[in-house]
């Protein structure tokens, strides 16, 4: 047999049904339910008189629209407790496990998925959400689909899907200290671009990624979406079986044992052929700020805002300058000397217990600069509980951060935690867009230690050189 | 779905690489659990002032562009999230094609779920199109999928353009996708068993 890719494993084990011409029917072994993309799904279904087909491989919580204040405090926005109500009711004798808000297991989709061990290697997994990359750390195929898909995998448990091509994003060297995650994946996006992975499944190999710890691996895969590819995914090895060992829902004894077995058949065999590859070198990556309102538009901690008269393409010029409009800032500017009103340390990207672990070291002993307001929030509940007995909450406390309950919070300007126009906000989140935290604010992605260090600076630092207490 | 043919209309040209959904339609508005009622929210922010009053600089406020049917946009349109909200604001408003020089792939894919034609033209004819649409506010254009033609009314320009016959024909005949994979649910059925994942 010619070697294959990982990803031609996982699709070709999961081809129910193949048509020349047509996209292949493929099985999905886990879809995750949130109530934003889903209440026009149950609703087709009603409407067409079907049922939903596996609600065993199917989880429900709420995560997008959910204030983040404490639960004893009401759901005040009508239209948004309406849509909350609206799972709860469309979930209602269905028999699909539903995590709401008051549920130990609820949080953000991609961070309850592997958190309670129902992501799994050699998966298939999909949510109406396009940051269901992020469980292709574990090494699955994950992706994110549209409300009229939702309503196809519950119908039918299946996907239609044209065969995505292959691209391998090989990280050699590791990864210089004080670069964390979610700057390599930023430093992969500035180099390929924001729709370089378009039609792809980008596999992260390398050195620098093999040596990630699975929230690392997240991070990564997280933020494929933003260099434009279906999905993104990386080999298991013993840190993938390790993570997935003795979580709620993984196989448990001899099952995992056999399970671990299968999953080691998984990585891409040697000499298998990518339509793509492309090399980074770790050693070349700084801590990155991105400067502008997409994820591409990224600079390194040490360099200055681009001047939009560098770029050589009319069309870069004009969405350079029209970034740097919206965002309020001067070409050639150093990014040290941006100056932040808000820090947001949370999104699926950088909310599991080891970017809040990472955050908290930074802060540790200080505190928040005066005039910064800076909030945490964790990605699930469980980790919140983690966080607590590690005693986290209270470094975060004693420094000025508000400690939040688990939600998307302000990663998307949808629920009350949003910027005021004209807010400048260090995020650990993974969109910059035009008004994507809330209507005229502007957006800085970073890593989680980078965010916590401009809150207690009141700007941009290099965490390279930042003095722990 | 309705079936989509033939089009013509006004196209509004709107300049930008990168549009987002996000942009699109802001999440603040995907409250909503109905299908219905998005196009008043399309590009909110773009084409509202902060008081309200609709933005005059914005091409959807241009007095000659009314009824528009197909939108004309730069490169990598509809990046971002996974919001079926996208499309739907998009269709609510009226327009049924979308022309970029490429498309996000999730967007790409919603579209045809919804009875929008997104088409793919070379960089270099999407900007010919791109200056005529800004030099003659309120031209029109049309486009037959079957035979996979679009062009100006004034004849001044003629595109053909590709598109999978699969989605065409889907398109073409206004087919229900669920109702497609469940003439093969023995087959779904059959891998359950085959893998062991019977419910
Ligand atoms: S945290 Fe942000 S990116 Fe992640 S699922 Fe929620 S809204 Fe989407």
């Amino acid at each position: 047999m010619p070697p294959k890719t990982m990803f031609d494993k996982i699709w070709d084990a999961h081809v129910v049904h193949q048509e020349s011409g047509a996209p292949s029917l493929i099985y999905i072994d886990l879809h995750l339910v949130h109530e934003v993309t889903s209440p026009q799904a149950f609703e087709g279904l009603r409407l067409a008189g079907r049922e939903v087909r596996r609600p065993d491989l199917t989880v429900a919580t709420v995560d997008h629209n959910t204030p983040t204040w404490e639960l004893s405090r009401p759901v005040v926005d009508p239209i948004s407790k309406r849509q909350l109500d609206a799972l709860a009711v469309n979930l209602k004798d269905t028999g699909i496990a539903f995590y709401d808000r008051f549920s130990r297991n609820q949080g953000i989709v991609h961070v309850i998925g592997p958190d309670l061990g129902y992501t799994q290697p050699g998966m298939t997994v999909v949510c109406g959400d396009s940051h269901t990359s992020t469980h292709g750390a574990l090494g699955c195929f994950a992706l994110g689909i549209g409300t009229s898909e939702v309503e196809h995998v519950l119908a039918t448990q299946t996907l239609r899907q044209f065969k995505p091509r292959t691209m391998e994003v090989r990280v050699k060297s590791p990864l210089p200290t004080g670069v964390e995650a979610k700057d390599l994946i930023l430093g992969i996006i500035g180099q390929i671009g924001v729709n370089g992975g378009a039609g792809h499944v980008i596999e992260y190999t390398g050195e620098a990624v093999r040596s990630l710890s699975m929230d690392g691996r997240m991070t990564v895969c997280n933020m494929s979406i933003e260099g434009g590819a279906r999905a993104g995914m990386i080999a298991p090895d013993e840190t993938t079986f390790e993570y997935v060992r003795g979580r709620s829902f993984a196989p448990k004894g001899d099952d995992f044992e056999a399970a671990v077995d299968r999953w080691r058949k998984l990585p891409s065999d040697d000499g298998a052929v990518f339509d793509r590859q492309v090399v980074i070198d770790a050693a070349s990556l700084e801590p990155f700020v991105t400067w502008g309102t997409n994820p591409g538009m990224v600079a390194k901690i040490t360099d200055r805002v681009p001047d939009p008269a560098s770029f050589q393409q009319p069309a870069e010029r004009e969405a350079a300058q029209r970034a740097l409009d919206y965002m309020a800032l001067e070409p050639d500017t150093p990014i040290q000397d941006i100056a932040i009103d808000r820090v947001f340390i949370g999104a699926c990207t950088n909310s599991r217990i080891e970017d809040l672990r990472a955050a908290a070291a930074v802060v540790k002993g200080k505190r928040v600069n005066n005039g910064v307001y800076a909030m945490v929030v964790p990605g699930s509940a469980r980790v919140k509980e983690e966080a607590e007995e590690e005693g986290l909450h209270r470094i975060f406390a004693d420094a000025g951060f508000d400690w939040r309950v688990a939600g998307c919070s302000m990663c998307l300007g949808m629920n009350p935690d949003v910027l005021q126009p004209g807010e400048r906000c260090a995020s650990t989140s993974n969109r910059n867009f035009e008004n994507r935290q809330g209507k005229g604010g502007r957006t800085h992605l970073v890593s989680p230690p980078m965010a916590a260090a401009a809150a207690i600076a009141g700007h941009f630092v290099d965490i390279r050189e930042w003095k722990t207490n | 779905m309705e079936p989509f043919t033939k089009l013509s209309g006004v196209a509004a040209p709107l300049d930008r690489v990168n549009v987002d959904t996000d942009q699109i339609i802001p999440a603040v508005h995907l409250k909503r659990i109905e299908r219905t009622g998005y196009g008043q929210f399309l590009f909110g922010p773009l084409r509202f002032n902060a008081d309200g009053e609709p933005n005059p600089d914005f091409i959807l406020n241009h007095p000659s562009i009314q009824n528009p049917k197909f939108l004309v946009a730069g490169r990598n349109f509809g990046c971002g999230s996974s919001r079926e909200h996208a499309p739907w604001a998009l269709e609510d408003y009226g327009f049924r094609c979308i022309i970029a020089p490429s498309f996000a792939d999730i967007f790409y894919n919603n579209c045809f779920q919804n009875g929008l034609l997104p088409v793919v033209l070379l960089e270099e004819q999407v900007a010919a199109l791109m200056d005529k649409l800004k030099q003659q506010p309120g031209a029109t254009l049309s486009v037959d999928l079957e035979a996979q033609r679009l062009w100006s009314d004034d004849g001044e320009f003629v595109f053909s353009f590709e598109v999978d016959p699969f989605r065409k024909r889907c398109l073409l005949d206004g087919l229900d996708d669920i109702g497609l994979t469940l003439l093969h649910e023995d087959k779904i059925s059959d891998y359950e068993r085959r893998m062991g994942v019977a419910g």
